[in-house]
This record gives C-alpha cells, structure tokens and sequence, in this order.
C-alpha cells in the first residue's frame, strides 16, 4: 500500500498558507489604515502627492517607533489599492478595506466625487474616515458621524480671490469658468452668493466637462464678454490646458485664479502660460504656523523634498497632516478604540504645520473643517525663475500681487 | 459678429486636425472592416513623440512631424501582425475586442512610464491678432499640415502603386489576391498608415495644448463622431467631416452653454447614422 503522507502534508501546507494569505494576521501592536489612491487615471496627479504625504508620515511614526497608546505602541500598517479615479472601485474597494482587510481607520481618496463615495461605505461600518483632498460640504450635512474633513471646505476657496480682486479693481467683469464635477460646483454656488453679497457681478458663467481638451470656443466666449478677470478650473489636466490656451490666445485678462491645479509643482512647466495664475491654497510651504506638535512647514518641506525630489503642494501637506491629526486623537484617546478616537477627533483644536484644525461638532454639519484657513497663491517671475508666492490675506503674503 | 466669425474660424482650424486624426480610423476601418479602438492610445504616442523629441532631446517641434509618421507606421505595422492578422475577415466583435486589449496594453504601459500627469511642450509661432481675437500660429500650422498631411495620403492612395493596392483591397480583397497582389503585406502597410496619422495628429495636437496619458479618450470619441459625418472608410471625407464636426463647435459656442456641445455633437452623430449612412461627404469610398 502507498503511503499517502506526503499528498496530506503537502495539502496541509497549501491550506495554511492559502488562509494566512486570506487573512493576514496581524501583530497586536499594529494599527492598519486603509485607503485608496488614485494611482491611475485622471486624478493620478493630485492623488499621488496626497498618498506621498500619507506614506512620509507612516514611514516617519514607524521610525520613531510607532504611536503611542494606552500603555503600547503602535506600528502603521496600510492598505491601499488603486480606485483608478472611478467611484465604483471606491465603492467596491472601501468596503473590501473593512470587511476583508479589517482597517481599523480609514482615510479618503483624493477628490470629493470620490470622498462621498467612500463616506457613505465608511460610515455605513462606523469607521473613522478623516477626509483629505475633499472640500466639498454635502457629506457632512448627511448626518454622518465618523467623517471628519481635513481641508477648508469648498465654500472658502474662492473667497479670497474676490476680496484680492476687489482691492486691486472695485468692479471687476468677471468671468466664470468652471468644470462640471461636484467640488467645482460646490466653489460655483459659494462664488455666487459672495458675488451677490459684495456686490459684484459674473459677466459671463460657463460649466465645461472635465474631458474637455480645447477651451479655445471659451476663450472666445470670455473675450466676447470682455471680461478683465476669470475664476474657475476644476482639476489638474483641464486647469493647465486652460492657462495655456489663455496665455496663446492672449485674452486679455488681468486676474486668473484657477482651482487646483496651479498649485501644483508641474504647473511650472507651463512656463510664461503659469505667470500671473493665482490658485486658493490649503497650505503653501511658506507659511509659518507654530505647530502645537510636528514638524514645521519648513521643516515638513525638506524632508518631503529629500524623499521624493519634489517640492510638496498642499495635497501633499493635507495628506501628512491627515496623519498627524488621527495620531493625536489615538494618543488623546489613550486606546483606538472608535469611539473613543471619534470622541478624541471631535474635541481637537491644534495647530499643526497644516494650519489650524477644528471639527464642527454641529449635528447638521458634523466633522466639517472650521478651524482651517486658506491662503491664496500666484506664480511671479523673481530673477527669470518660476515661484509661487502667497499674495492673500496680507497677513501671510510673501509678494505683492500681480495684476 | 465678431465673435461668432472667430469662433468658426477657431472651429475650422482645430476641426482640421480633428480630420486628420479620423483619417487613420477610417482607413483602417475601409480597408479591412476593422474599428481600430487603440487609435485614441495611438494618438497619445504621437504627442509623447513630440515631447521627447522637443522637450527632451530639445530638437525643432515640428521636426518631431516625420518621425511620428515613421515611427507610427512600423509600429502599425508591428500591432498588425501581433494583433490584427488573425482576426481578418473574423466576426467584428473579434476585432473590437483585439484593438480593445492593445489599447488597455497601450494605456497601461504608458500610465506605469509616465502617469497620468498631465505634459506641456512649448510651442511658439507667432499667430495673428484680428479684433482682439487671436488665432496661435501652432493652431494655424496644425490645420495646415493637416491639410498638406490629408493631400499627401490622396496622392499615395491614388497615384502610386501600393496605393492603388490598399484601395484595391478594400474593394475586393479576394480579387486583388487574384490579381497578385500580396493582401497580408497591403493590409499590414495599411494599418500601419492608419497608426502612422493617429500618431502624426497627436504631435499636432500635442504642439496646441497640453496632454496626459489619457488624453487619447477624447480624440477618439471625436474621431467617431468625424468619421460617420465623412462616411465610414472615406478618408478624404474623413478631412471635411473634422473640419463640419469644427465648424458646429465653433457655430454653436456663441449660442449656448459650452457643456451642451458634447451632447449637440453625439445628436449629430446618431442623426447622420440614421439620414446618412454612408456619411455626409460620401463621395467615393478608398
């Protein structure tokens, strides 16, 4: 008779190590994160730097020997996929993070499209989710309870560039040109009630499709209305192709502030297209809080720097400090126990290298940011070199403005 | 007034190029029923051509122009008998479902080497200003070119001998097999002359206005949309269905909000494929 014990021993081995891969055991003084970035697609440029800031913080906590809680000190682990910039695979892949990867926090994707996809899935399991790269107001007017938001929301972001503009030209013929996604709108409907408060009129409104590759017919549309300032954009890809086309077709404008994506280092590759271009900004990296805990802006700047070979952007700043701030509450808390966390997030009020972060603790605008403060940004020349100077509010300014 | 005659002409110059990157999807699809769907990843190589070329090797951006074409057509030809061959004469869905795997390919081997981050190439020339409205000289020199570009494949198509071939093979392949003609050798020049302009377009494209990775989307849905207005496998259609498919963006802009163009434009695509067919400039198919 054969023996059968090697078949047996060798089915053994496979079972054991099919469920150690199912289900990854983890030491006990290990916190798992889970998110997901938008390593492909189109909000792969945005989304990358706020997963650098997230992977700089965990790799420097981890260094220092992880977070301390409760009498033990915790490791990060993460888990994260690629959400290729679509909801569905957010949908999908949140809900994977927690009931299969067992995240114990989680943080946002980037872009608020996305974000209040993952908001529902997180809190649908009562999962502490801090939202970074999502401005949009309408999740936290949901009743949700675990959903805490890192940035200014959306209604602030243009109100700086008004007030910048009224001072340099009290009537303004603005036009204004934006995508049709959710943050875009959300900016849109705040930029008309301020207009309407201050005063001002928009001489022209026009939504485009985030697909939109020529903004010539625009362009045109804003030279017929012989606007002298434009506000708008939306993301990345349509902002640059945007401030070029505005710069080779010379529209004759005295103001531009774009959202988002004249923030962006890359921007500079636009050349002389990025001189003049303001952008509302979460964070720049000269600005000099005094942290309550953490780096300092300067600090932060360098050893990002050293690590990627890039300058960070604001959604790398709010990436780190999404970190910081869950850090904080776990140790404040003193256990990572959910509630206990939540409870922690909902009582902060720091100061960190990001600026100040408070939560509404109002059940009809639960976890919305309004401690935070936004700055406004524009790129001047200064000895032929392209850089982004902060010109709003004065307060922070590091150059005049450029108009 | 004003406004609306510089809208047409902003219209007809960038509907030009819109023509040119058509051309290539319609001369695959004449010759070889085959709906080439990485056209639009093709396009994209063509503007990476320019700025490797440009911004890189720091080379005159136009004379990324020929390369493309070059590199274009043996890469076309490469995909063809990678990818294409087998499926000749095979159901449609077949093809659809080939060209749609190298596009996936395409578009992931390119997102891994250069992301999805947007990419700017500098272009000047200078371009005229007629009552404060501008029109780029790179916008003008792409709708000319491409006019040059569309002449040029008329004359190989109907002047020369492996022209005659393509055509020939178009309109009967087993003939043309009858009359000697090497069909495998012809269909593969023929894609690769397909990618070739899919590629060329994209350096053009690429010289007006920034681009990513995923930019070749947006083309594509266009080059649908140029290509039934000009009538299927038309090429030369596929020229004046671009520069109508501009003229419509360039006429409707002043009238109505920008985002409704998109949904004016596939109106007008299902219209023409119910009234015409064979496409509005369906004047001779090769």
């Amino acid at each position: 008779m054969k023996s059968t014990t090697p078949f047996w021993a060798f089915s053994g081995i496979a079972v054991a190590a099919m469920l150690a891969g199912a289900t990854p055991t983890l030491a006990e003084d290990t916190i798992t994160i889970g998110f997901t970035a938008s390593q492909t697609g189109k909000l792969n440029n945005d989304s990358t730097a706020q997963l650098r800031g997230f992977e700089l913080w965990r790799d420097e906590v981890n260094a220092a020997g992880g977070i301390k809680a409760g009498g033990k000190q915790y490791k990060i682990n993460f888990v994260t996929y690629d959400d290729e910039s679509q909801n569905t695979r957010v949908q999908q892949l949140y809900t994977r993070i927690i009931v299969q990867d067992k995240a114990q926090f989680l943080f946002s994707p980037y872009s608020s499209g996305l974000v209040a996809t993952a908001a529902i899935v997180s809190e649908q399991y009562g999962r502490v989710m801090l939202t970074t790269g999502g401005a949009e107001e309408k999740p936290h007017r949901l009743g949700n309870k675990n959903l805490f938001q890192m940035y200014s929301p959306a209604s602030q972001y243009l109100a700086g560039a008004l007030l910048a503009l009224k001072e340099k030209n009290p009537q303004p013929k603005i036009a204004f040109v934006y995508e049709d996604d959710p943050f875009s709108k959300a900016v849109a409907q705040a930029v008309r009630d301020l207009a309407k408060k201050d005063g001002l009129t928009l001489s022209l409104e026009e939504s485009y499709s985030g697909s939109t590759t020529d903004f010539g017919p625009i362009i045109n549309k804003v030279r017929g209305a012989n606007a002298d300032a434009l506000l708008g954009g939306g993301h990345y890809a349509d902002g640059a192709t945007m401030a070029r086309q505005l710069h080779d077709q010379n529209a004759g404008l005295k103001w531009v502030t774009l959202l988002v994506a004249p923030d962006s280092p890359n921007f500079a590759t636009l050349g002389d297209a990025a001189v003049g271009i303001s952008v509302p900004s979460q964070w720049e990296p000269q600005v000099s809080f005094k942290p309550d805990f953490g780096p300092t802006a300067a600090e932060f700047t360098k050893r990002f720097s050293d690590k990627y070979k890039i300058e960070p952007g604001y959604h790398a700043a709010g990436g780190y400090a999404a970190g910081m701030i869950l850090q904080h509450a776990i140790e404040q808390a003193g256990s990572i126990d959910q509630a206990k966390v939540a409870d922690a997030l909902n009582k902060i009020d720091v100061t960190t290298m990001f600026g100040r972060t408070k939560f509404s603790t109002d059940p009809k605008e639960h976890g919305l940011q309004i401690g935070h403060e936004m700055v406004l940004a524009q790129w001047q020349k200064k000895d032929g070199k392209l850089v982004k100077e902060v010109i709003w509010p004065k307060a922070a300014k590091t150059a005049d403005i450029l108009y | 007034m004003i406004a609306i005659l510089a809208s047409v002409l902003d219209g007809v110059l960038v509907g030009a190029v819109y023509g040119l990157a058509a051309m290539g999807l319609t001369l695959i699809w004449g010759v070889m029923n085959v709906i080439n769907l990485a056209h639009g990843a093709l396009t994209v190589f063509g503007m990476f051509a320019l700025y490797f070329l440009a911004s890189v090797l720091g080379l005159p951006p136009y004379s990324a122009v020929p390369i493309a074409i070059v590199a274009g057509f043996v890469c076309g030809v490469v995909l063809y008998w990678i990818a294409v061959h087998r499926i000749i004469g095979r159901p449609e869905l077949m093809s659809l479902l080939a060209t749609f795997a190298v596009n996936m390919v395409l578009i992931g081997v390119g997102t891994a080497l250069w992301t999805t981050s947007p990419f700017n190439v500098p272009v000047t020339l200078p371009g005229f200003t007629w009552q404060g409205y501008t029109f780029t000289g790179t916008h003008i020199m792409a709708a000319v070119l491409a006019g040059v570009l569309a002449g040029l494949l008329y004359l190989f198509l109907h002047h020369t001998r492996v022209g005659k071939a393509i055509r020939a093979v178009a309109q009967n392949r087993e003939a043309a097999e009858l009359s000697g003609i090497p069909t495998k050798q012809i269909l593969s020049m023929a894609f690769g002359l397909g990618v070739a302009l899919a590629a060329v377009s994209g350096t053009l494209i690429a010289t007006m206005f920034p681009f990513t990775m995923l930019s070749g989307e947006a083309y594509q849905l266009k080059s649908f949309v140029v290509t039934v207005l000009g009538g299927l496998g038309n090429p030369a259609g596929a020229l004046l269905g671009g520069i109508a498919l501009g003229l419509v963006e360039g006429l409707s802009t002043p009238f109505m909000p920008v985002s409704w163009i998109p949904i004016l434009e596939f109106g007008l695509f299902v219209f023409c494929l119910m009234a015409f067919p064979r496409g509005i400039f369906a004047l001779s198919k090769g």
